[in-house]
């Protein structure tokens, strides 16, 4: 596939660090060194308590499902060829969310509540995604997509 | 004083106009609304000299200037606020505010966009700065944009709640019910829960009939204070409550719940000022960019408990002969939706309230609640209008 057509991020001063952790298939968060208090995205401070002290926490990549969609129509030229894909919400076990692709699996295998853990989409002279994939185990009894109760 | 102590009934609408509505390939946004204007005026027994103030957004940036040039004004006040399909509902406070500041008397409030004609108006939106929140941390994983959030919110729902998907297509076959009572509705004939269920899927559970409709379209309005209102062509229509809050732009990550968004809250505070209660509401108007997004309101409004808003709509209860009539115009899904709709809930209230609807009037018509959100449950805006003070 041409990652070239994907719309990809480009960092600022504020996210670069995000992006750099990525490139090392590590996935981080921003903790206040005043407040404790975590944000993402990444900002220049800490949006609750003002402080400029924000450090980098490395994440579990571990997270849960906390909504998501399966789409039929490509976003862009990169997705049209991948549809049905998921677009999904994360709350890492850390404690932020995120938006993400849940790949490796059939869409209908997604649930609200899934566990999940980060992968890596590394592209050459382009920054490295995170995107996540089902853990096997411990499904949850949420609905799967397109079923109703 | 709070911001949201404007006294009740002091502020009116005088007159409303839709333009040409559908696919309207020979004019500009801005003919549309100049044509809207026109008609607003005239429909408020007003001229172009009146005007003092201009509240106008299309996707032009200045667009408040641009209408206000086309018109040959030269207004005390402009503003040209953007927060998505509710702004012409935040312009009518903004409009309060003005005329009660001493800023302008006679406030022209519009919106125009020809997204059907132009091809505009693609599910991926506008392009996004990849630097912004959103460019880094969303665009890239391909969200289709606005009905990729609505379907977040819809499964969400059908998890906590059970809601069956045809719930969802109750919404849309009530709103073609009413379309096929109103002679400027752009999508009129049959439609069937099956038709509903039966069309193409875009972002799961959402599928193509559950989404308003793409067309050209404008609107206008006229506020001005009660005292003169009452001396114009047509009866004046008093904004009785209004009440709005804010939260974010397209990356909701600290929303901690996506089925409680603050909507609550903000229609407390329109019934606070209005000092009704939801049982004297008798027209509602909910903005239906999406059919989720109806479910959701009504809860949150508080028009029916959380998680029974499948139960509630059942049977064909929102449309023309049901007990819960709503968006008697057909509403975004099938009147139409040419990119930002709130504009034209206000429009129709104002016409249920004068009884000028004809086919589809509502035999009570004394009080109306207005309700669309901002972007993608970013933002929202309460309206209650009524014409008993």
């Amino acid at each position: 596939m041409n990652e070239s057509l994907r719309p990809m991020p480009v960092a600022t001063d504020a996210t670069r660090p995000f992006w750099d952790a990525a490139s090392r298939h590590t996935l981080v968060i921003q903790r206040c060194s005043h407040c404790g208090r975590q944000q993402f995205p990444p900002r220049s401070f800490c949006h609750y308590c003002m402080s400029t002290e924000v450090t980098w926490q490395e994440c579990s990549g571990r997270g849960t499902v906390y909504t998501f969609t399966v789409n039929y129509r490509a976003a862009n030229a990169h997705m049209a060829n991948r549809t049905p894909y998921v677009v999904a919400v994360i709350s890492l076990d850390e404690g932020v969310r995120m938006f993400t692709n849940i790949v490796e699996s059939s869409p209908d295998a997604v649930c609200l509540g899934a566990r999940v853990e980060v992968c890596w989409l590394d592209t050459p002279g382009l920054p490295t995604l995170p995107q996540f994939r089902l853990l096997p185990s411990g499904t949850s009894p949420a609905i799967r997509h397109g079923e109703q109760r | 004083m709070s911001v949201n102590d404007f006294p009740s009934g002091d502020y009116a609408i005088v007159g409303v106009a839709e333009s040409d509505l559908g696919k309207v390939p020979g004019k500009t946004a801005l003919e549309l609304q100049g044509q809207a204007a026109r008609l607003a005026l005239i429909d408020a027994g007003l001229t172009l000299a009146d005007v003092d103030g201009v509240f106008a957004h299309t996707d032009d940036r200045f667009s408040s200037l641009q209408l206000a040039e086309y018109l040959g004004l030269r207004p005390r006040f402009t503003d040209t606020s953007n927060v998505g399909g509710m702004s012409n509902v935040m312009h009518v406070r903004h409009a309060m505010a003005a005329i009660q500041a001493g800023l302008c008397d006679v406030a022209l409030i519009s919106y125009g966009s020809t997204q059907l004609t132009d091809g505009s108006r693609k599910l991926t939106g506008l392009t996004e700065d990849p630097r912004s929140p959103r460019g880094q941390f969303v665009v890239p994983y391909g969200q289709l944009s606005p009905i990729g959030y609505y379907a977040m919110v819809a499964q969400l729902h059908m998890s906590r709640w059970g809601t069956p998907l045809d719930a969802l297509a109750e919404v849309a076959v009530a709103a073609r019910q009413w379309a096929n009572l109103n002679p400027k509705a752009y999508r009129q004939g049959p439609l069937s829960i099956d038709d509903v269920m039966a069309s193409p899927i875009v972002a799961a559970p959402l599928r193509q009939r559950d989404c308003c409709l793409v067309t050209d379209g404008g609107g206008a309005f006229v506020l001005t204070r009660a005292d003169r209102a009452r001396d114009l062509r047509k009866p004046p229509v008093f904004v009785k409550g209004i009440a709005e809050s804010f939260s974010h732009h397209y990356t909701p990550l600290e929303l901690e719940d996506w089925l409680d968004t603050n909507v609550a809250e903000t229609a407390d505070a329109a019934f606070r000022m209005a000092g009704l209660s939801r049982a004297d509401i008798d027209v509602v108007q909910i903005y239906d960019h999406f059919t989720i997004g109806v479910l959701q309101s009504l809860e949150e409004l508080g028009f029916c408990e959380r998680g029974s808003s499948g139960e509630f709509v059942k049977g064909g209860r929102l449309g023309p002969d049901g007990s819960f009539p709503i968006n008697t115009s057909g509403g975004g899904l099938s009147y139409g939706h040419p990119g930002m709709f709130g504009i034209f809930l206000i429009i129709e209230a104002v016409r249920q309230l004068r009884r000028e609807c004809g086919e589809r009037q509502l035999p009570h018509a004394r009080n109306a609640l207005c309700h669309a959100p901002g972007l993608v449950f970013s933002a929202n805006s309460t309206l209650i209008l009524g014409v008993d003070t």
